[in-house]
């Protein structure tokens, strides 16, 4: 079985925030990037079907010459060859650009299932995934925090508002991951595993591999962009509860009934 | 020439869900500003019969596709109906709602019109005749406002939950419900093999109220405070990280930015220090209070009514206190 990993590099959560002189994206001196963890979950939901079926696991990211890093990070963890599609055509590209790139690398490859995480905690864009399955013309299952695959097809569970469902879909088809880290506990990788990833096939890639006409990506195709970023109004602290401690039960009471109103 | 504001409505268990009429609501105001129709898709088993209440929120006309086969969302099923009702309607924008299904149906089909979508939108307004939305990245630690390339319609937007002020119904409007013809497989490839409800529980995501409990609760069997004072307020019980990492609190639970981003009126930390990564996932809450004996946690800078107490002494006081208001009012 052949499953295919798309992995994104992000800044991690730690990273404070900060506008760049464009005034449309973030301040990138001074950021750790690490695989995007919902990603990282598809790495460790890849590889659970290595431990139990044998199947190949190929990683798929599209981003700058840094990526490699965490594409290395994900072969560390046990996944057998890894590609980057580093083009500057791709830069400014929105979800759906990217989903372009996508899918014409992944139309390269033979695959069974796809998975990634359902969004990127730097965008939080939600969308590149199953833009992804609707350019190849595949089924996907969104935000699954529950997977196995047997007898030619994926069996996934999907928490929804108020229930959580079981679904099914024939392969091949993609899935995104949600949940939690304590849901998917991804792997570390062990030394012999970093030291094996340094042999590892990593492949780079660019929009001419691909087939793909240039004017189909890039910040000149993208349909929505950001027009300005900002931070948030910080928030400040309001007041800290006077009294004894049945004294600031009734007081907090009193502040969320009459000035709050929101009891 | 794209005309018009299209709203894609949700119909679960023989009713529309409450985030329909806040989408439809936002796309009331967001024709008016146009000076253009809004209308609306309804998708379901048994929709055709309950879609005229879209009119009580300001919805003028609706087109229901109504079938068996849509008793349960698919992407498979749902996504062709609507793109196709798309194309021939050409609306200048798309709005949906930023639930689960809500997400999930417009990405697909947003990739299968080629067109732009901005997810989770906090709000949204006409400028220049054009739609702009401003959406929270980095899980709330920055914001963006989005505008869409000249000519890229339909303008696709998907709208958080709890966020966008639902008209009050107006009973005396009804909308025009419609049934078009659209083409559907006769079976699906996917199937819905359980559905499995969870008790009674208001899902996180769409809570009004959250009371959550963090590291400082010692031991999941602790919660069950937090729970009582949940029920007592009509909210949900949230959790950190730490709290689901240790096993003591599902993951569904989870507040923060690999957990769920929150928009309650009213969010109780207990035992919350405040981690940066907490903070993302519920600085949004309109209302904050932090329960924590630490004075020194990062919770209470961004609380808006602090209480520095032990929450073991503090939460049953002030179950106590609420008990006391219920019965006064």
């Amino acid at each position: 079985m052949e499953v295919v990993v798309l992995l994104k590099q992000v800044p991690d959560t730690e990273t404070v925030i900060k506008i760049g002189p464009d005034g449309k994206s973030i301040a990138t001196s001074d950021i750790k990037w690490v695989i995007n963890p919902y990603d990282e979950y598809a790495v460790e939901a890849a590889l659970r079907l290595k431990d139990s079926q044998g199947a190949n696991v190929t990683l798929l990211s599209l981003g700058p010459q840094r990526a490699v890093e965490s594409i290395r990070s994900a072969l560390a963890m046990g996944a057998d060859k890894g590609i980057l599609v580093d083009d500057p055509a791709t830069e400014g590209s929105d979800a759906l650009g990217k989903a372009r790139v996508l899918a014409a690398a992944l139309k390269q490859l033979p695959f069974d299932l796809i998975v990634c995480g359902h969004r990127a905690v730097d965008d939080d864009e939600n969308q590149v995934g199953i833009m992804v399955a609707e350019l190849l013309d595949i089924p996907h299952l969104a935000l699954a925090v529950a997977l196995e695959v047997a007898d030619g097809r994926v069996r996934v569970e999907r928490p929804i508002e108020g229930a959580k469902l079981k679904l099914e879909a024939p392969l091949p088809a993609l899935v995104t991951l949600g949940g939690a880290h304590a849901v998917w506990n991804p792997r570390y990788a062990s030394l012999p595993g970093i030291m094996k990833a340094k042999k590892k096939p990593l492949e780079i890639k660019k929009l001419a591999d691909l087939e793909l006409p240039p004017e189909q990506v890039g910040a000149a195709a993208a349909r929505v962009r950001v027009a300005s970023l900002e931070l948030p109004v910080p928030r400040q602290a309001g007041v800290l509860v006077p009294g004894d401690t049945a004294g600031k039960a009734r007081e907090l009471v009193r502040l969320l009934h009459e000035e709050a109103k929101v009891i | 020439m794209a005309q018009g504001v299209c709203v894609i409505t949700e119909f679960r268990g023989g009713a529309f869900r409450r985030v329909s009429f806040e989408v439809a609501s936002e796309g009331r105001r967001l024709a008016d500003a146009l000076g253009e129709p809004l209308t609306a898709i309804a998708l379901g088993d048994g929709v055709a019969a309950a879609a005229a209440v879209l009119g009580h929120y300001g919805v003028e006309k609706v087109y229901a596709v109504d079938q068996a086969l849509l008793k349960d969302y698919l992407a498979e099923t749902y996504a062709p109906a609507a793109a196709e009702i798309l194309k021939t309607l050409q609306p200048r924008v798309v709005l949906s709602a930023a639930s689960v299904d809500g997400k999930d149906l417009s990405a697909r089909l947003a990739a299968r019109l080629g067109a732009g979508l901005a997810q989770d939108c906090t709000a949204l307004k006409i400028e220049g005749g054009a739609l702009r939305a401003q959406r929270p990245v980095y899980a709330g630690k920055a914001y963006a406002w989005y505008e869409w390339a000249d000519g890229a319609t339909p303008q696709m937007a998907s709208c958080r939950p709890n966020v966008m002020a639902c008209l009050p119904p107006d009973p005396s409007r009804s909308a025009v419900v419609e049934t078009p013809a659209v083409t559907l497989p006769a079976a699906a490839k996917c199937r819905v093999l359980s559905v499995e409800a969870a008790a009674g529980k208001v899902d996180l995501a769409e809570a009004q109220t959250i009371v959550s409990g963090g590291r400082g609760m010692k031991g999941p069997e602790n919660f069950a405070i937090l729970e009582e004072l949940a029920q007592l307020l009509g909210g949900a019980v949230g959790a950190s990280r730490a709290t689901v990492d240790a096993g003591w609190r599902p993951h569904s639970d989870q507040v923060g930015q690999t957990g769920k981003v929150v928009t309650p009126t009213l969010y109780i930390a207990c035992g919350i220090s405040g981690a940066i990564q907490h903070l993302a996932g519920m600085g949004s809450s309109k209302f904050i209070v932090a329960v924590n004996k630490d004075p020194e946690a990062p919770i209470f800078s961004k609380a808006d009514y602090g209480v520095v107490e032990d929450l073991f002494q503090f939460v049953p006081a002030l179950i106590e206190e609420l008990k006391k208001l219920k019965a006064a009012c």
